[in-house]
């Protein structure tokens, strides 16, 4: 073995690095447990890894899908409100109880529409970070 | 014959207020403690507090105002103000929180790690936050002026005054107790005396809200002329009258339309389209609707609150809980808008319906002691409302600019820039009036959507945005949104397309700023920070796995 600080051999190494380091002994057996170290993926996200990277794009990712498609819900169930009555006025002016529907639909049942799509949500994004979570915990891959 | 009850409720709300705040100045000890907490704020005192900081005098008063002009298609108001919070929860407040960013400039920070960004960012929180601040003292001025005949100026006088001085002194620990008190007094304050405005509808025998033969006054009504305008009465006949002339309705006249206020007194008040047709009226609706969904995000006093959960789980969770108390709130004041209707008909000739929920209670239930203390006790909500909204908003822009503007941002530095924050809208408010207030927040939300919700939402979820794209989608959306409000509040009357476009910008300026963020990100991708993995990984990451 090469002193560290020998050029030529350091030239040598595919890793490239340079500082000096202590030397170890390296037994086979030891190798294969090292690369089971659970915290292995916790580095690789902390150290920006190709691998880290992956897994962060692919939680963003999910988060994101989960956001938009829950907007797309609101963007249909309220947003298309407006323009249904500008196309079908007969519905404006329908009565249920006899209360107009527009106003039944806008003044009470918005509001639960609006929490219970929020608590789906908070559910479904909980789960994607558990599962970010296992994925990154988890000992053996 | 003046209310005995109101003037010692709304002195007890703002003692009350006050003493909590000092109650919570013993605690606050530290700088720490002073901005957000020490993060020991428990999520349902946090979520209370949050919900009673948001519901502010326009939607205390003026959603029922506007309700009692416009009719159905004011109700895009409550459910915007309600649905903001959905948009904030989908999009922005996990990782708001895991940034640990307490205020938009120190997102453009943590995110973009750009100093001129952050300043353009003070500006803009600066702006919002005086521009929210305003309507709140307008509010109290004309609420205090309706209740005890006091002009109008002491209100605003006052509740900027003690605003001032409980977060100058208090800080925010005291003002998250305060603000929790405040939600729960609201809430009454709408609900109990609804019950009673209910049953008295029952009682009276139902009166319809639109009655065939138009609106008519429930008892013999005077009103003084206060500036020259046209009625048209309910047989065709036109009348033109004066300042200072008194005119006399009996009961069971019908009631005028008076040419200087925009009010919808006919049938189609109950119709969605009824307050303007066609393709102009579908924009101002989508509009409406857009700035709401995605302003509230955007505005500064609603930011703050994420730093003091203790993770971002926390956060989502305070989130849902903030949309369930604000829901429920927002049943309210769409049936004080109803009622009024048929109880309170002369602030459609008067234009003053911000009023409409103080003058009710008094109106349908007459000059007992039930009806006379049910007065005092909206009083008491509507001046908990400017309290607790005006409190948040200023702690929020005095933290900037005690922080951005004066340097250090010790405990001295935000008691000065406090003062600053608070005289600034209490001397606007004093001379303007007579904006809708409801319609001058609208707009808040406007600039709020189309210069921070592109920021937030495109820093959180694209890699790609850079410091110099976020500049530019800023300045030229939230820019084009200035100038709409600008022109609207103080510019010359407009109509048709050019006034829909600029009483209700945010159906073009948001777009805008999302493509000019966008488009000028991808021209400057060699800025694109070199730590944008880390930070990434930051936002998203759950912080039980201690990264």
């Amino acid at each position: 073995m090469a002193a560290p600080a020998d050029p030529t051999a350091s030239a040598g190494r595919t890793t490239g690095a340079s500082t000096p380091r202590q030397r170890t002994r390296l037994v086979l057996a030891e190798v294969t447990r090292q690369r089971r170290d659970p915290d292995r993926t916790r580095t690789e996200l902390a150290e920006q890894t190709r691998v880290g990277e992956a897994l962060v794009r692919g939680l963003v990712r999910a988060q994101l899908a989960l956001a938009l498609r829950l907007s797309l819900v609101v963007a249909i169930g309220l947003g298309g409100l407006p323009l249904l009555f500008a196309v079908a006025p007969a519905v404006g002016a329908a009565k249920i109880f006899g209360i107009n529907l527009p106003w039944l639909l806008l003044g009470v049942a918005a509001f639960p529409f609006l929490v219970g799509v929020g608590w789906i949500f908070v559910r479904l994004a909980e789960r994607n970070e558990q599962d970010f979570t296992a994925l990154v915990r988890r000992p053996e891959r | 014959m003046p209310n005995p009850y109101t003037v010692p409720a709304i002195v007890a709300v703002t003692l009350i207020s006050v003493a909590i705040g000092f109650y919570g100045l013993k605690l606050a000890r530290t700088t720490s403690d002073f901005l957000v907490a020490s993060r020991m704020v428990s999520p349902t005192w946090n979520a209370a507090a949050i919900g009673g900081e948001y519901l502010s005098a326009a939607s205390f008063l003026g959603i029922a105002g506007l309700i009692l002009k416009y009719g159905v298609d004011v109700l895009w108001y409550p459910v915007g103000f309600a649905a903001g919070y959905l948009a904030l929860l989908l999009f922005v407040a996990a990782p708001l929180r895991r940034s640990g960013a307490f205020t938009l400039p120190d997102f453009c920070e943590v995110r973009l790690g750009s100093r001129r960004l952050r300043k353009l960012a003070t500006v803009f929180v600066i702006f919002i936050g005086w521009f929210y601040l305003v309507p709140q003292m307008q509010g109290a001025g004309l609420t205090l002026t309706t209740v005890t005949g006091g002009p109008y100026q002491l209100g605003a006088l006052l509740v900027g005054a003690v605003v001032t001085a409980n977060v100058a002194l208090g800080g925010m620990r005291a003002i998250t107790f305060v603000q929790a008190f405040q939600y729960w007094l609201k809430l009454t304050a709408l609900a109990v005396p609804a019950i009673f405005l209910v049953l008295q509808w029952q009682a009276d025998g139902r009166p319809p809200v639109t009655p065939p033969e138009g609106l008519t006054f429930p008892r013999a009504t005077t009103i003084v002329v206060e500036q020259p305008a046209t009625l048209a009465l309910g047989d065709g006949s036109v009348v033109e009258v004066q300042p200072g002339t008194e005119l006399s309705f009996a009961a069971g006249a019908p009631v005028p339309q008076v040419s200087t206020v925009p009010a919808n007194l006919g049938p189609d008040w109950l119709l969605p389209g009824g307050a303007e047709h066609g393709e102009r009226g579908l924009f101002a609706a989508y509009s409406l609707i857009l700035a709401t969904f995605l302003g509230t995000m955007g505005l500064p006093h609603v930011l703050v609150r994420f730093y003091t959960n203790p993770d971002g789980a926390a956060a989502r969770r305070t989130t849902l809980v903030v949309l369930a108390l604000v829901g429920l709130f927002y049943l309210l004041p769409t049936l004080y808008g109803v009622l009024g209707r048929v109880y309170t008909p002369q602030l459609l000739m008067t234009g003053q319906s911000d009023a409409v929920v103080v003058l009710l209670p008094g109106a349908a239930l007459g000059g007992g002691v039930t009806g006379q203390l049910l007065a005092a006790l909206v009083a008491a909500g509507a001046f908990a409302a400017f309290l607790s909204t005006s409190s948040g908003l200023l702690t929020s822009v005095a933290g900037v600019i005690s922080t951005d503007v004066l340097g250090r941002g010790s405990v001295r530095d935000f008691r000065l820039a406090t003062v600053v924050a608070g005289l600034v809208p209490m001397v606007l408010a004093l001379n303007v009036s007579g904006l809708d207030v409801s319609q001058v927040v609208g707009l808040a939300f406007a600039v709020a959507a189309s210069s921070f919700c592109p920021l937030l939402v495109l820093g959180i979820w694209w890699r790609g945005l850079t410091d110099v794209g976020a500049a530019a989608g800023i300045l030229v959306g939230g820019g084009a949104a200035i100038a709409a409000v600008l022109v609207t509040v103080i510019g010359p009357a407009l109509s048709g397309w050019p006034a829909a476009l600029l009483t209700q910008p945010a159906a073009w300026t948001v777009p805008l700023a999302f493509a000019v963020m966008v488009a000028v990100s991808l021209a400057t991708r060699r800025r694109m920070p070199s730590d944008v993995g880390a930070t990434m990984l930051r936002l998203h990451a759950p912080e039980s796995l201690r990264l």
